[in-house]
């Protein structure tokens, strides 16, 4: 069954630059994909469409049954509910702590304690900093900061995990690290992970499914899929 | 239960968010205690002013003395023709025999006067006692009485009282004008405040937004955060109005200048007054950063 569905999308911002031209694209729930291309490639407008943070010019977007094109601003949250975002750059909140950090999530939406503390917990536990739960963003390491990002993505079981280049500041036993979290979580939950990337030696070893962006253009969409060089 | 845990946290955040911009939020407070305080002092005012001149409109009376000698006939023409008119609201008429059965009981030295005269040779007048309807217009209708055929001479309150009560008037014009002024420059202050504190917590709402919580859960914190910083900046007017007014009201005996202007008794008026001024401070806040979230917050 498809989680998402894309549809004669195209995006042209407003200051006339196309970043996406007509794309169809279709993604099976429970898969683990890497979208790749260069800079300019149109990867992070793709993201961003995914999750309504820019909303397509034409064309249908379909997540999980609803479509995104068509979502109004005030409704937005409903959809990020079900999502699970990670970006480059951690976004955690430097004043909280781990555990607080992570359950920011449930309380923005106004979850009960004890669950809040249950599912903070078994989120840290799966991405294995259960024993840093007091610590601070800054006491950490950039590998571990991006686990307490995964976390924070995965504690509402979203059923879809969306990444955009979280790897891009950690060196590449740190992104191996990462990469595995997000496998097991994957495996083990039954989420559905989209990441946007350009670490070959990552695509290489994982052999997921891979889509392959150019230049605003779907080129290619494989199964066990490798970083192409001649694309 | 979900809505309670939501507003819980919007309160924690709102004081938190107070007090991690003290020097800010103390000029926007400042303002709202200033504005209130001149606010409250109007209220006093007006509420004042308006109590006395009711009081003074209800005693306001025409009094319509009908020409010596006129025939009963004459007096129903009079009774019609003030019955006609527009701003009347209600008349008794007393002929001289009462006004004498009156005037005889208020004095000692009017009665012993007054004893031997009878029907013929009682110097007093038919009268007509008018309420007007608006106090504004009684010299007009007194204009308007005195053109009826028979009618000698017409009275109506002492002019003094009536320019008292339109200066006072306009006294609460100019007043209303002043704190309007106040309010708007106290609103641009708090909208400036929490535009402050949305900047300064943009990362923060930009993740809240991430991880999905709704445009009332981003928005309420501020919201109430404009409600606090009101609540604050009337503390100090409440208690001017619950300790000022009373010390006042003792001072002068409930008597300002004169016993014609008599002030209201402070129970349960300055509990009233307190709930209004709250009420307003809190009211100012939150129109205040209602528009600095819509402006500012691109939710």
């Amino acid at each position: 069954m498809d989680l998402i569905r894309l549809k004669n999308v195209s995006k042209r911002y407003k200051n006339g630059v196309t970043a996406i031209y007509d794309m169809n694209l279709s993604i099976q729930k429970g898969s683990f994909v890497f979208v790749i291309g260069g800079s300019g490639s149109g990867k992070s407008t793709l993201i961003k469409m995914l999750y309504r943070e820019e909303k397509p010019t034409t064309g249908s977007i379909i997540v999980g049954g609803v479509n995104v094109a068509k979502l109004r601003n005030k409704k937005v949250y409903k959809l990020r509910r079900k999502l699970g975002i990670v970006f480059q750059d951690y976004r955690l909140l430097p004043k909280l702590n781990v555990y607080e950090n992570v359950a920011f999530t449930m309380e923005v939406i106004g979850a009960k304690k004890e669950e809040t503390r249950r599912k903070v917990l078994k989120a840290l536990e799966l991405v294995g900093l259960k024993n840093k739960i007091h610590n601070y963003p800054d006491q950490l390491s950039g590998g571990e900061q991006q686990r307490v990002a995964i976390a924070r993505a995965i504690v509402n079981e979203p059923k879809l995990l969306i990444c955009d280049e979280p790897t891009g500041n950690l060196d590449p036993d740190r992104s191996m690290e990462i990469v595995k979290v997000l496998e097991e979580i994957n495996k083990t939950c039954g989420t559905t992970v989209i990441m946007a990337t350009h670490d070959k030696e990552i695509v290489n070893k994982m052999k997921k499914q891979v889509i392959v962006l150019k230049e605003g253009r779907l080129i290619k969409q494989q199964e066990r899929g490798t970083y192409d060089e001649a694309f | 239960m979900k809505l309670f845990r939501m507003l819980g946290r919007s309160i924690r955040d709102a004081f938190k968010s107070v007090f991690r911009n003290f020097s800010l939020s103390l000029a926007s407070i400042s303002c709202i205690t200033i504005t209130l305080i001149i606010v409250s002092l109007s209220i006093l005012a007006s509420f004042n002013v308006e109590n006395f001149t009711k009081e003074i409109e209800k005693d306001m009376t025409i009094v319509v003395f009908v020409e010596n000698g006129a025939s009963s006939d004459t007096i129903s023409e009079i009774d019609k023709k003030i019955k006609k008119m527009d701003n009347v609201d209600s008349y008794v008429f007393k002929g001289k025999e009462q006004v004498k059965e009156e005037m005889q009981k208020e004095s000692d030295i009017f009665n012993t006067i007054m004893a031997d005269w009878d029907q013929e040779n009682n110097p007093l007048k038919d009268t007509f006692q008018v309420k007007v309807k608006k106090v504004e217009k009684i010299s007009d209708t007194a204009e308007e009485i005195k053109k009826i055929e028979n009618v000698a001479v017409v009275r109506y309150g002492e002019g003094m009282v009536d320019q008292m009560v339109t200066a006072f008037k306009s006294i609460e014009k100019v007043a209303y004008g002043v704190v309007i002024a106040l309010i708007v420059v106290t609103v641009f202050l708090i909208i400036n405040t929490i535009k402050l504190t949305i900047f300064s917590r943009k990362r923060e709402i930009s993740i809240m937004r991430l991880v999905g919580a709704s445009n009332f859960t981003i928005k309420t914190p501020f919201i109430i955060e404009g409600m606090v910083l009101g609540l604050i900046g009337a503390i100090l007017p409440v208690c001017l109005v619950l300790f000022g007014y009373l010390a006042f009201y003792n001072h002068f005996d409930g008597y300002l200048f004169s016993k014609v202007i008599q002030l209201i008794t402070p129970e349960p008026f300055i509990y009233l007054v307190s709930l209004m001024v709250i009420g307003i401070g809190m009211l100012v806040g939150m129109i205040g950063s209602a528009s600095a979230v819509r402006k500012y917050l691109k939710v």
